[in-house]
């Protein structure tokens, strides 16, 4: 067997601003009742923090979860485990009404980072991405450009963009020709 | 002559010269010119022709406002034509060439239509273009066509590339003069997250070219001040070169950022489009000087009072010598007094009102100014430029008293607040009868979600024309609009100005008054249109009564300026014709843009690679790299054919097809849609998606679903596989994955929402490889690691496992008729899996098809295919799907509808198969035709064309259509018309054409 590939096989475009195809990372849809607490109990089993809040995401290298709709979480893991954890989900909530499945492959994951980054994607997604607005940990399911996507923001400053593997290419271009469009100076 | 002053400017920087074209002529200008103000230094106040009558123009305005001043602007890929000179800032190299001239701008051709304008008045075009009818098309129109238009259309690509972006504030501040840095100050200040855009290049609007005072200083000093204290605050953005296009509902603001075209050669963007939204808005924009409607108005060399003066004090350009004032108000004194102060000649003021005017016509008159109240201009002389006028009474006819030898004319009307973006999103007007204008009512402000106003208007362009109204207005409007944003404003009084006082206004719509025939049609209202006083006249008696129809008979404002100079005049003029008041004929809508925004702008990033997002499965790449005819379905890219070396498409399909049913032939299915439906009620949920039943399937099977819409036409088909307990996998359509996940969260959020379904869509999450073929097995057996026998994985099953070593699901399903194993392997795999399955495939004959094939494939078999067989009419029933419809089921969507009196008629059109006698393809989408006509004398029809392709397996046409009584009609002969006379005859036959007994796909 070969070694599974993403959507633009790590590709970098470097600049003030660099847009990186951040590879390979597990995602498992997640949905269920959220103030249930066997499903946080699974939550936190599995990405190692608590359901978090609205809008927010809670991820650390990698691993995490962030709110994607009142009964849906998008849970992250290690590529490699994503298969294994959808099942210890499935398995922790066994006779409780829920879904997780592994969606790792669906999505292509690009991260943006840089001084200037927000206004690379405040270029894109109709999201007020002031600092005062959108701060650490804070999560958008939003669309840039023409495509759907959905972003967090981690303590390091670098924004993780999340969309469907086959418009990853196009996220990724037009990520990058905004970033070399050079900054607007507002934020 | 107009010419450069000793002086200068306040905006000229002598130290830049520039160097541009004009039409072919080399001219010289400065860094801080517009392209207008360079012309005029360079006595080019010929600047182009009027669009219908090709009458020589040059400026009238000095800003956004101007009609006359259009040119061409650039080469190639930079080429932009309607650019108004007046707000195109000049730059080293700037080529700009007239417009609406032929053969040249001096001497042009179609000015005979000036001599012809008796003949073109108003709705000229639709009386004399309606008869005879076939000339519109052969004659008319060409010649229309020819002759009309403004610049010419850009022929090379734009070389320049645009963005957009998203901003949001609590107060947006439009308009970056006293009035608008005044209410940004105020917001700001109180904390309130700020946006102000100005549309030209610098602050401080008019007050700083009329020289007010702002608490005891310059207004330029006090705007310099301003604009520094704004822009070291955290919470206010300013941008210049950024105009305020448009204010849409729920506080959407579209704003237009001009960052290149000021200096083409920066890199970068040319232009950014700002998509704000914003809590409240504050229009501050301003207002625009009327001219005076009087003969020959329209001659270079009259122009509107501020705009003088603003050439003089920004730019220092004299439009001439001898300049002779007009006005009805005590504004343009302004210019009498400043062109006085500059050593220019001002042979008179000539003051419509009797009574004259205030504080500033004293002044003028202590400066030795001749001042004339009651006085008119009858007539201005001159063609080209401005020679005399000649003077009357305004209370009279028109007869000359004297005349007077001038260069210039400085005209005002009065001022028109700018309420364009107050009333974009429904803002209602008032009309001031003592100010003689359209102003805001605050009473009647846009409002929002919450009942609430979201727009302010401050300051000039509320209606307040002296300086201290304007700044104690917009200090109010900044405070109140942070309030409304939850902000906390400071107290304390706006600075005091020094205003003189102003005799008021008398409104004059023509001058003179009396003024007969040979005047009005000889006073412009629009010059961009060519529309006259006498035009807007003539359509009143004609009957066009409504202000909006009277401007699209006239075309008043209906030009790129979109009447910014005309539109109040114009209805005051059909007002005057109709004996109603102004406010009963109403104004236009105002649209936005406020002023033309580029193509390149609204497009933003979204061109070449990124105008579209086109979906690329795994598997993509391959289909590149072999030079794949490629064909859209949804927004994926799928391979229609795979042609080899010198192959046509059509023989690169029969290949395919031909290759497919002897060996293997594999298909990159990963398009289709698949969605995880599970919990305790999907078995229940999914009986009610499909017609037949779905939650009897055992685990590990497979069965083929229709869906059909609450109205039962048939939606959607696919197979379904059961995965567990309460786990099923369900295939769509490609194009109604998106579609039918949609629909199902429809109906569990919206009618069953205490039904326990989830429902995933991971169509994306697997790469799906069709491998089909009577070698089908051989090749998966040599990959490996399952068994896939019919006796361990017989048709309509799916399986887990590894094949190859890679993790795979394998569906035994079959839209070919052939033995088909349709494979999913994880995305990032897929690729690799392909490849695999390509290499290990060439010894038993692999070859990989396309969409069209897969077409001929399921058509040979009598498979539908949703979007051909089904067109949103069509129910299962047509296409003898009964054996797929549940009868034990009480319901499914579209089991009520399918049961209605129209859907049972036995009259309806059903599926059979058709058969060429002689062999050809049936035109796609011809229909069958019956004995006799119908009502409109068209011939009937029974029925019609659904897929028809040439069969490479039975080596002829085969089609599958629609026809009346069609089942009950085996071997009868129905016939289709083609488009080029003749017909061809077809057979009726089963729809099977291949292997009718299915033994070829359960081996």
């Amino acid at each position: 067997m070969s070694e599974p590939v993403s959507f633009y096989k790590g590709r970098v475009a470097k600049g003030d601003v660099t847009v990186t195809d951040a590879g390979l990372q597990g995602m498992i849809t997640l949905r269920g009742d959220l103030s249930n607490a066997k499903v946080k109990a699974a939550v936190k089993k599995v990405a190692k923090v608590a359901v978090p809040a609205q809008r927010k995401a809670e991820v650390t290298d990698g691993r995490g979860a962030a709110w994607m709709s009142p009964d849906e979480l998008l849970i992250l893991v290690p590529y490699a485990e994503a298969e294994a954890a959808a099942a210890d989900l499935s398995a922790a909530l066994a006779g409780q009404h829920h879904l997780a499945v592994n969606v790792s492959d669906a999505r292509a994951y690009i991260r943006v980072e840089g001084q200037g980054a927000r206004e690379v994607l405040a270029k894109n997604a109709p999201v007020d991405l002031s600092p005062a607005a959108f701060a650490a940990k804070d999560f958008r399911r939003t669309r840039m450009g023409q495509a759907a996507a959905a972003l967090w923001l981690d303590d390091t400053g670098a924004f993780h963009v999340v969309c469907f593997r086959s418009v990853g290419d196009y996220l990724f271009d037009l990520l990058a020709q905004s970033a070399k469009d050079g900054p607007v100076g507002v934020f | 002559m107009s010419t450069r002053l000793q002086s200068k400017g306040r905006l000229v920087d002598t130290t830049q010269p520039m160097e541009f074209r004009f039409n072919g002529k080399r001219l010289k200008g400065y860094a801080g010119d517009t392209l207008a103000s360079a012309l005029l230094a360079n006595d080019q106040m010929l600047m182009g022709r009027s669009f219908k009558y090709h009458r020589p123009r040059g400026a009238v305005a000095s800003g956004a406002e101007e009609p006359n001043a259009l040119v061409n602007l650039g080469q190639g890929g930079k080429f932009e034509p309607n650019q108004r000179a007046t707000t195109t800032e000049l730059f080293e190299g700037l080529y700009a060439t007239s417009q609406n001239h032929w053969p040249t701008l001096e001497f042009d051709v179609g000015a005979v239509n000036a001599a012809l304008a008796r003949f073109l008045p108003a709705g000229f075009y639709y009386k004399m273009f309606i008869h005879p009818r076939p000339f519109w098309k052969y004659v008319y129109e060409p010649f229309i066509r020819q002759s009309a238009g403004l610049g010419k259309a850009p022929k090379e690509r734009d070389a320049d590339t645009y963005e957009h972006f998203y901003f949001y504030a609590d107060v947006m501040v439009i308009g970056g003069g006293i009035a608008g840095l005044t209410a940004a100050l105020e917001a700001g200040r109180a904390g309130a997250r700020v946006l102000l855009v100005e549309q030209t290049a610098h602050w401080g609007g008019r007050a700083v070219v009329d020289g007010a005072e702002i608490g005891g200083k310059p207004a330029e000093d006090w705007v310099a001040e301003t604009v520094a204290e704004l822009a070291a605050m955290d919470n206010v953005t300013i941008r210049a070169r950024t105009m305020g296009a448009g204010v849409y509902d729920h506080g959407f603001i579209l704003a237009y950022e001009r960052l290149t075209d000021h200096n083409p050669e920066t890199s970068g963007p040319r232009h950014r489009l700002w998509r704000v939204r914003a809590k409240q808005t504050i229009s501050a924009t301003g207002a625009i000087e009327r001219p005076l409607s009087f003969a020959g108005n329209d001659i270079p060399g009259v122009m509107l009072a501020g705009a003088v003066r603003d050439y003089l004090v920004n730019w220092g350009v004299s439009i001439g010598d001898r300049t002779v004032v007009v006005t009805n108000n005590d504004d343009a004194y302004r210019t009498a007094i400043a062109l006085h102060r500059a050593g220019l000649r001002v042979p008179a003021i000539l003051d419509a009102r009797a009574s004259g005017g205030g504080a500033l016509a004293d002044e003028a008159r202590a400066a030795g100014i001749r001042v004339e109240a009651g006085r008119a201009i009858a007539k201005v002389k001159g063609g080209k430029r401005v020679e005399a006028v000649e003077v009357c009474l305004q209370a009279g006819e028109g007869a000359v008293l004297e005349t007077i030898p001038c260069d210039a004319v400085a005209m005002s009307g009065g001022w028109s607040p700018v309420v364009h973006l107050w009333s974009h999103c429904g803002g209602k007007l008032l009309w001031d009868t003592e100010l003689a204008m359209f102003r805001p009512d605050p009473a009647r402000a846009p409002t929002g979600s919450d009942g609430l106003g979201f727009v302010a208007a401050a300051g000039t362009a509320n209606g307040h024309l002296g300086t201290s109204a304007v700044l104690a207005d917009a200090q109010s409007a900044g405070r109140a609009a942070a309030k409304a944003t939850g902000a906390k404003p400071k107290t304390g009084k706006a600075p005091q100005s020094n205003d003189a006082d102003e005799a008021p206004i008398e409104p004059v719509w023509l001058m003179p008054q009396g003024a007969g025939d040979a005047l009005r049609m000889k006073a412009w209202l629009d010059y961009q249109n060519d529309v006259k006083v006498s035009d807007v006249q003539l359509a009143a008696r004609e009957g066009y009564e409504s202000v909006e129809h009277a401007k699209r008979y006239t075309t008043l404002g209906m030009a790129t300026d979109q009447g910014k100079l005309s539109n109040i005049n114009g209805l005051a003029v059909l007002s005057g014709a109709l004996d109603q008041a102004i406010p009963v004929t109403g104004t236009t809508t105002f649209r936005p843009p406020y002023t033309p925004i580029s193509m390149g702008a609204i497009g933003g990033s979204a061109r070449d690679g990124l105008f579209q997002p086109i979906r690329k499965t795994p598997i993509y790449g391959y289909h590149v790299d072999q030079n794949a005819d490629f064909e859209p379905v949804g927004h994926w890219r799928r391979p229609y054919t795979y042609p080899r070396s010198a192959e046509t498409v059509h023989d690169a399909v029969n290949r395919e097809v031909v290759n497919t049913r002897a060996n293997i032939g594999l298909l990159d299915a990963s398009t289709l849609g698949k969605l995880i439906v599970k919990g305790p009620d999907a078995g229940r949920f999914l009986d009610m998606m499909y017609t037949n039943m779905m939650s009897n399937l055992a685990i590990g099977k497979c069965r083929y679903g229709l869906m059909c819409s609450e109205n039962g036409f048939l939606s959607d088909d696919g197979v379904v596989a059961r995965i567990d307990e309460d786990t099923w996998l369900c295939h769509t359509t490609t194009g109604g994955a998106d579609r039918i996940h949609a629909w199902m969260e429809d109906w569990l959020q919206c009618e069953w929402w205490d039904w326990k379904v989830y429902v995933a869509n991971v169509t994306e999450q697997y790469a799906q490889v069709a491998v089909v073929g009577p070698k089908a097995r051989k090749l998966l057996e040599k990959l490996g690691g399952m068994d896939v026998s019919k006796e361990t994985l017989p048709f309509m099953q799916w399986a887990d496992g590894t094949l190859g070593g890679f993790p795979v699901r394998v569906y035994r399903i079959s839209f070919s008729g052939e033995l088909s194993y349709e494979i999913a392997v994880p995305a990032s795999l897929g690729r690799a899996f392909w490849d695999r399955l390509v290499a290990d495939g060439e010894e038993f004959g692999l070859m990989p098809y396309g969409t069209e094939c897969l077409h001929i494939l399921r058509a040979e078999k009598g498979f539908i295919m949703i979007g051909d067989e089904t067109d949103g009419t069509v129910i299962p029933q047509d296409l003898g799907l009964n054996w797929a419809i549940s009868k034990k089921k009480d319901d499914y969507l579209g089991k009520r509808a399918q049961e209605r009196e129209h859907m049972v008629d036995p009259k309806r059109w059903k599926l059979v198969g058709l058969e060429t006698l002689d062999g050809s393809v049936i035109p796609d989408g011809a229909y069958a035709v019956a004995a006799g006509k119908n009502a409109n004398g068209q011939r009937n029809t029974e029925g019609r064309v659904t897929s028809t392709y040439y069969s490479a397996t039975l080596k002829r046409g085969i089609a599958m259509g629609l026809i009346l009584n069609g089942p009950d009609r085996m071997g009868d002969v129905v016939e289709f018309p083609k488009v080029d006379g003749t017909s061809v005859k077809a057979k009726i036959v089963d729809q099977v054409f291949y292997d009718k007994a299915g033994e070829k796909q359960d081996v």
